[in-house]
């Protein structure tokens, strides 16, 4: 069989996906045997130029992360997009908007404001913003167009499967490379790497009746180790996000954050976790209530901290 | 044209829904404005049908049940209290003024109440206008109960 040929493309993302495809340690050296890699601008030096040579449907696979955010990213994504016969949306922000998303709670002139003048570590006497295009004496420099609005890989161009997570582990990587290299793909439009289970049904904590009577924060508290982290307060997404992540927060004493998206069956991720979390507050009068969730500071991005640019509404009304 | 504005009503099916129900058959005038959608309990209405109500286009949502204590199943209204307490934060974080979303109890004796908080906020919404979520920030999706 001819080596897959294979891309790993960041477009609004942190990095960490292409870290996570390093720590598969010594089987990256199965996937280098099993694949040429065409485009991964954090370890080679491929350019896009030598993308835009290509023909159509020349690379087998592109893992792309990051969410679409600039002119640039969505450039890329229809450039790869054209040259891919299997598109992979790699971890939450290609999935779903990821971290990346929060900024769709602002606009570019709120962002560019706060970032270019607010900061404390900003010295900008000149008020100088970034622009598209500046006229220097060499001639004219560009920079990609940053756009108001963050969105999900598959608004913008057609996606043929969803690997979930921030990032995703290592050994769902390696379950979903193996499945290309021997072309055992499920239907197109599928989401891979993960499990058809809530964290909660895969999380092995013990786990009670659900009455919670303060929300605690891991700053100020020490959850123990074993009980359900809900029952004893602390923020956990577990209720209404999908599994297959080896449960790797609660493992570390940490509530789940919601990063491998909607469980199946949930529209908006982000509203079902309220719903299921709210619906265990053990107090019956408004002011009781009103008391006890006071203590979650910022509901929505506590309760939907990587799907706002696919959940029912993409972003705030400004 | 004067504005008309659309609201969805998510009523609970033993008291709210006979509540509105007495409206009619009193035959109390009200605002024609509200859209009603039947639910066996407050405690049935998922923050999700009021984020999908407003991605469709809804101008503003009322959320209908027995008064607290008067639950037909006992405690379903507590939890819709619960959740609305929160979920009113997040509409608010999306920027969606709190005037178009409101939590009622109407028992199934109160058609003359009903009708009051269907003209309440009718009219609040109506001085706010159209809703102010873009067409380009609202995900349509084919919805089946999950």
């Amino acid at each position: 069989m001819a080596k897959l040929r294979l891309a790993s493309y960041w477009a609004a993302a942190c990095g960490g996906c292409d870290v996570a495809i390093l720590d598969t340690h010594e089987k990256i050296l199965d996937i280098a045997a099993a694949a040429d890699i065409v485009l991964w601008p954090i370890a080679t030096d491929f350019k896009y130029a030598d993308v835009e040579a290509m023909p159509d449907g020349h690379i087998d696979v592109t893992l792309f992360h990051g969410a679409v955010r600039n002119s640039e990213n969505e450039h890329l994504a229809k450039l790869l997009r054209a040259k891919t016969k299997v598109m992979v949306a790699f971890g939450s922000c290609a999935h779903l908007g990821g971290i990346p998303g929060l900024a769709n709670l602002y606009d570019r002139s709120q962002i560019f404001k706060r970032v270019y003048h607010e900061t404390p570590s900003t010295v900008n006497p000149e008020n100088n913003e970034p622009q598209v295009k500046t006229v220097v004496p060499e001639g004219e420099l560009t920079i990609p167009e940053m756009y108001d609005t963050v969105k999900p890989l598959n608004k913008v161009v057609d996606v043929d499967y969803y690997l979930p997570g921030c990032p995703p582990t290592p050994k769902q990587i390696w379950n979903v490379v193996q499945a290309i290299v021997s072309g055992q793909l499920p239907p197109k439009g599928s989401i891979v790497g993960a499990s058809e289970k809530t964290q909660c049904d895969e999380c092995a904590r013990k786990k009670n009746d659900k009455k919670i009577t303060a929300f605690q924060r891991i700053a100020t508290a020490q959850p123990d180790p074993d009980a359900c982290l809900l029952e004893q307060g602390f923020m956990c997404m577990g209720p209404a996000t999908r599994g297959g992540c080896d449960s790797r927060c609660m493992i570390s004493n940490f509530g789940c954050r919601g990063c491998y998206g909607p469980a199946p069956g949930v529209v908006d991720q982000g509203a079902k976790a309220l719903c299921s979390i709210a619906s265990v507050i053990e107090a019956k009068d408004e002011a009781e209530i009103e008391r006890i969730t006071a203590e979650i500071p910022d509901v929505l991005r506590t309760f939907n901290q990587f799907a706002i640019p696919s959940s029912l509404i993409v972003r705030k009304v400004l | 044209m004067t504005f008309e504005p659309k609201i969805v009503g998510i009523l609970c099916n033993w008291c709210s829904y006979t509540g509105a129900d007495l409206a009619g058959t009193s035959r109390i005038k009200y605002s024609p404005n509200v859209r009603v959608v039947r639910v066996m309990c407050s405690g049935r209405v998922d923050p999700t049908f009021i984020l999908k109500a407003f991605a469709d286009g809804a101008d503003g949502v009322l959320v209908a049940g027995c008064h607290p204590g008067d639950c037909h199943y006992i405690e379903g209204n507590y939890k819709t209290i619960r959740r609305m307490a929160l979920f009113k934060r997040m509409l608010k974080d999306y920027g969606i003024e709190p005037e178009r979303f409101r939590l009622e109890w109407v028992s199934a004796g109160e058609g003359d109440r009903w009708a009051a908080v269907v003209n309440k906020i009718t009219e609040d919404v109506r001085k706010l206008g159209p809703t102010k979520i873009k067409p380009a920030a609202r995900k349509k999706v084919a919805f089946s109960a999950a």
